[in-house]
């Protein structure tokens, strides 16, 4: 027998669609000075935020985003069923001393970027499949944090090239229950890991273009949706350059998205800022999506949102060893209903 | 996506051709142009605090001397102040290449394994992005001189 709830190939669908009844979102300043400031539920002018290491730093914009998404949902921490969390720190350190903080059942996730979407996915499902009542979940990135483990020290002067992007710092949760008010979610789409040889880990837009178009293209084909469905289809941090790579390849399958396509990390800062190719990082389609894009759905901006959060699975030690970028794509669809 | 008929290492080169004809174009002529006047400027300082050491009786040698320690010594301070790395996103090469580049990449990551402690952090990985340089720079060095010890 079938899963009764699958959708075609990589698709879900949700019976009775859980709903998002609350989120928050922690950014840094230069998150904070972008175009969607004003969305933000506190900016944190200090990158070390009044703690001793950076780590801890991201440990509290995490938490402090997590309690002040049960705060606007009128809940407290016991009745949380699960946590859903995820960073780009090796063992994924945020997540689980948040969880800790917090005290709740947490299960650890990683898909770098797209881990956001993700934790929004499975935490659909553990409540639509009977599991959990109210789940909370989240994801984080500082950009302090994530440039000393992949890159270089912050304070060593070197040229990034265009292509490159800037992880956001900030924290997003949401709090997903079985009822209440607020969008919901009704569909999502697992994507593969898809590897179309980009080794550079300076160009990761390239890396991870043709996972989520794969994703994006994936998704009309199991809803049997034209792209005109949604009022927005967005990625979460391809940068300028991912996007239009994404485009295309989304164009050669024979769907035009360009009308309503955009990308979290290109919304998230201005031109000025000079970041070059955008956003990056779990916190980029975190806090867009737990501030901007909700409230949006909320205000009546849009209806139907295809939400496709894209990460690049990269690893330093892999890269210098002369492995490729992975890319991934997952994908969850929010209604306000 | 590209066509799913065609062999993978097909998709990959076709998917290539198109990264590369999307990207945006390095801007060489400008780097280099800054890259030009920033190198300048530090040499020019460098030859600034070298005759101010001359002046005051230093030998040649000597004073070389304490001209890299005070640009090294600069660089270091402008690094912990944060100034530095902006110098370099600047400037690239020209920020890099000199003794002032060298100074900024030992003080950065000294600066920024300090919280993984003495031993482990600093001590450990203050080499973590000058150490290539001192390795092969040394290597280098000795097969030039083994080459010199052949061929003079």
């Amino acid at each position: 027998m079938a899963a009764p709830r699958k959708n075609g190939k990589q698709t879900v669908f949700f019976q009775s669609p859980p709903v998002i009844i609350a989120a928050a979102s922690i950014v840094g300043a230069m998150e904070g000075d972008g175009p969607l400031g004003s969305y933000f539920d506190r900016v944190v002018y200090d990158t070390y935020y009044s703690e001793k290491t950076w780590e801890k730093a991201e440990q509290r914009m995490m938490l402090e985003a997590m309690r002040k998404a049960l705060e606007k949902a009128n809940l407290q921490e016991k009745d949380i069923d699960i946590m859903l969390a995820g960073d780009l720190l090796n063992q994924i350190i945020t997540s689980s001393f948040t969880a800790r903080a917090l005290a709740v059942p947490f299960l650890g996730l990683y898909g770098a970027c797209s881990t956001m979407c993700e934790s929004m996915a499975l935490g659909a499902m553990l409540i639509d499949g009977g599991f959990a009542d109210r789940v909370l979940v989240g994801a984080s990135s500082h950009y302090c944090t994530a440039e000393r483990q992949y890159r270089f020290p912050i304070e060593l002067g070197n040229q990034r090239p265009m292509t490159a992007q800037w992880t956001v710092t900030g924290a997003g949760a949401a709090v997903l229950a079985r009822e209440g008010n607020g969008p919901v979610i009704t569909h999502a789409t697992i994507g593969k890991v898809v590897d179309f040889g980009q080794g550079d880990s300076q160009n990761m837009g390239a890396a991870m273009a043709p996972a989520a178009a794969d994703t994006i293209t994936c998704h009309l084909k199991d809803t049997a949706r034209l792209p005109d469905y949604y009022d927005l289809i967005i990625t979460g941090d391809l940068g300028a350059f991912g996007k239009r790579l994404a485009e295309q390849l989304v164009t050669q399958s024979g769907y035009d998205i360009t009308e309503r396509f955009s990308d979290c990390g290109i919304l998230i800062y201005n031109a000025a800022q000079d970041v070059h190719a955008g956003g990056s990082g779990c916190g980029c389609s975190a806090v867009v999506i737990c501030s901007y894009l909700i409230n949006q759905l909320k205000a009546g901006k849009y209806k139907r949102l295809l939400v496709t959060g894209t990460g690049a699975l990269l690893s330093p030690c892999s890269a210098q060893q002369g492995e490729t970028v992975r890319g991934i794509g997952h994908a969850v669809v929010m209604e306000m209903r | 996506m590209p066509d799913n008929s065609l062999p993978v290492i097909k998709q990959k080169e076709q998917y290539a051709k198109m990264v590369k004809q999307s990207m945006p174009k390095a801007r060489v002529g400008r780097n280099i142009f800054w890259a030009f006047v920033v190198g300048g400027l530090i040499c020019l300082l460098g030859q600034f605090i070298l005759n101010f050491y001359q002046a005051l009786g230093l030998g040649a040698s000597e004073a070389g001397a304490a001209t890299s320690a005070t640009l090294v010594f600069l660089a270091a301070f402008l690094t912990g102040l944060g100034v530095y790395d902006e110098v370099s996103r600047f400037g690239g090469a020209g920020g890099i290449v000199p003794i002032t580049g060298f100074a900024n990449s030992m003080v950065a990551p000294a600066m920024e394994y300090r919280a993984e402690g003495l031993v482990f952090g600093v001590g450990a990985r203050l080499f973590a992005v000058a150490g290539p340089v001192l390795v092969w720079g040394t290597v280098t060095a000795w097969a030039a001189g083994v080459l010199y010890f052949i061929f003079r």
